[in-house]
């Protein structure tokens, strides 16, 4: 195989950039999501857990349609945007961002309210009787106790921004460093007929996908075995 | 005093304590059957529960009024659960270090201040590097209490810590539990549905039935109630109060005080500190002359203050010790009328058997 192009190395690292940034972003947005899912009773949060859940069955296309809606320049968002005199959303970095929140949401949120519904709330009243407030009894109670969670919730979530393509094809298109991720470029050689290099990507892809579930799996079996009653 | 008024209502159930007050010193037993609310009533002591209503001080300090809840982390509340609640992903040592340095710095020191003193105090030490997932029942709740002491709390709450140990193990914890409310002068708050810890523990006793308080009244009062909640299957019980003297040349030991004494056969492992004796009222006689030529060693003087019947022809005379405690005879109502009792009379109380309360 020959050596990667710069504009290959480009869309690699865009869409490293791209799943870096989504998966620390989803990260803290899904933490307290997540909590408030798995120990809420209040009826709202079946409404919540259903839009969660709603980007794992719509088509991609589906999302990437609407958000080229509210982000274009005609949209809520993008139009309001360039009213203030800035740039509407689609075709750029930032939407395919916003779009690859949306899209990759369910995917952080869910092995995390697995971890937090898994966590004795008694635990969490001992620790408020030994004077940790809400902060501490986080980091110092339920992160340990997720460590699983959390990283099954990085894990997926980055490989799954990695293996984005209808939403960033239908609101970000083709534009090099802007929007054009690997599996974009992948599509485009494809239809050029460029086999050779869409074969290089597409085996980068395919050995970085299986390379993460591996090693997630060994670190997984690690993190867990303390917990694990003897 | 710990004062209020607390309202709580947990999907079915509804806490409505009433009004209360009842001092901040000594071992409270919160005693009723299970779903009397008594969990209900210590979590919402302890502010753990956000949906609390009501008013609650604590010495003079207000916890919570009508618009206003002190968070549990501001009451210096040491909380030992039924099921110890350690935290699983530390070591029994981590356990007792995340207490301590959270506890504050500038309370005058004590002796429940460093892990070591209390690991040893609790006799944990040997356990200090094991994850707490390996514990027996017994050690997990001796690290829940070394944990609790070890935040230097104002207020001990223990809720049923025992019941779901084994007979052996929970007369040990018992016994540390009195020993320990004793020596720090720290007031707990000890949830539990069986007489015995009652018996042994309480200072005072709060009765609680279908989510209110029903009473708040010292042991002694507890048991002097005919009806008391206290009695089981095994009928009326009385408590005595005393000391422990040194074993006599026939291998007796007295207990007792200044104007009570009694004689006990004990075994060798006896705690010499041990301050109460429980006496079954079915193990206590009454005889209207002093009897001789009995193999009874303790024969105590007495009056009788009052005649209740019980059931099956039977009935429960309450006598005054000379040092005015209450022992309780269980006797029939055929004997009752033959040697024509009446309150005010003076007679004998025959004791067949008593347990040291260790």
């Amino acid at each position: 195989m020959s050596p990667l192009t710069p504009g290959e190395w480009q869309a690699i690292w865009l869409t490293a950039k791209l799943a870096g940034l989504t998966t620390f972003i989803l990260l803290l947005i899904s933490a307290p999501l997540a909590w408030w899912l798995a120990h809420s009773k209040s009826r709202m949060s079946n409404l919540a857990a259903a839009l969660v859940s709603l980007p794992l069955v719509l088509p991609p296309t589906v999302i990437g349609f609407y958000l080229l809606l509210v982000l274009g320049p005609q949209g809520a968002v993008g139009g309001t945007l360039e009213a203030l005199g800035l740039h509407h959303l689609a075709f750029s970095f930032w939407g395919i961002l916003i779009g690859s929140l949306i899209y990759s949401l369910p995917f952080a949120v869910q092995p995390l309210r697995e971890a937090f519904a898994g966590i004795d709330l008694r635990l969490l009243d001992a620790a408020a009787t030994l004077r940790a407030g809400p902060m501490d009894r986080f980091f110092s109670v339920v992160l340990p106790l997720s460590r699983s969670g959390i990283l099954t919730a990085v894990v997926i979530t980055f490989a799954h921004t990695v293996g984005e393509f209808g939403v960033i094809a239908m609101l970000g298109g083709s534009i090099a460093g802007e929007t054009k991720v690997v599996s974009i470029a992948i599509y485009d050689y494809t239809q050029a007929l460029e086999y050779g290099a869409a074969h290089r990507l597409s085996a980068i892809l395919l050995a970085f996908s299986f390379a993460t579930l591996l090693l997630f799996y060994a670190i997984n079996q690690r993190v867990m075995s303390p917990l694990k009653p003897r | 005093m710990i004062e209020g008024n607390l309202s709580l209502k947990k999907g079915n159930f509804e806490l409505q304590s009433g009004p209360f007050a009842f001092p901040a010193q000594g071992v409270s037993v919160l005693f009723g059957r299970s779903g009397s609310g008594k969990s209900t009533l210590l979590r919402a002591l302890a502010g753990l529960d956000k949906d609390t209503r009501g008013t609650l001080a604590f010495k003079g300090e207000s916890w919570q009024n009508q618009t206003w809840q002190r968070p549990t982390t501001q009451r210096h509340i040491g909380f030992v659960f039924q099921d110890a609640a350690l935290f699983p992903h530390l070591s029994v040592r981590g356990n007792l270090a995340y207490a301590a340095r959270r506890a504050p710095l500038n309370r005058t020191k004590t002796a429940f201040e460093s892990i070591a003193a209390v690991a040893r105090r609790m006799g944990v030490v040997a356990l200090l590097e094991q994850a707490v997932t390996t514990l027996s029942g017994g050690e997990r709740q001796r690290v829940a209490i070394a944990r609790a002491l070890l935040s230097q709390p104002r207020l001990l709450c223990m809720d049923e810590p025992l019941s779901a140990l084994d007979w052996a193990a929970r007369a040990e914890l018992l016994a540390l539990i009195d020993a320990l409310a004793k020596e720090t002068g720290i007031p707990v708050l000890y949830i539990t549905h069986s007489p015995l810890e009652v018996e042994r523990l309480a200072d005072r006793v709060i009765l609680m039935a279908d989510g209110r308080i029903e009473r708040i009244e010292s042991l002694r009062e507890a048991l002097a109630r005919p009806d008391s909640a206290l009695f089981d299957e095994e009928g009326p019980v009385s408590v005595l109060h005393g000391t422990l003297g040194a074993p006599d040349a026939n291998g007796l030991t007295a207990f007792g005080n200044d104007s009570l004494r009694l004689r006990l056969s004990l075994p060798p492992t006896a705690t010499p500190s041990a301050t109460r004796l429980r006496v079954l009222a079915r193990d206590v006689s009454l005889a209207t002359v002093q009897p001789r030529g009995l193999s009874i060693l303790n024969q105590l003087p007495v009056m009788l203050t009052a005649i209740h019947p019980r059931s099956a022809g039977r009935v429960t005379v309450a006598c005054q010790l000379a040092d005015g405690q209450t022992l309780l005879a269980e006797i029939t109502g055929y004997s009752c009328q033959a040697l024509a009792l009446t309150p005010g009379m003076q007679a004998f109380a025959l004791i067949k058997s008593v347990a040291l309360m260790e």
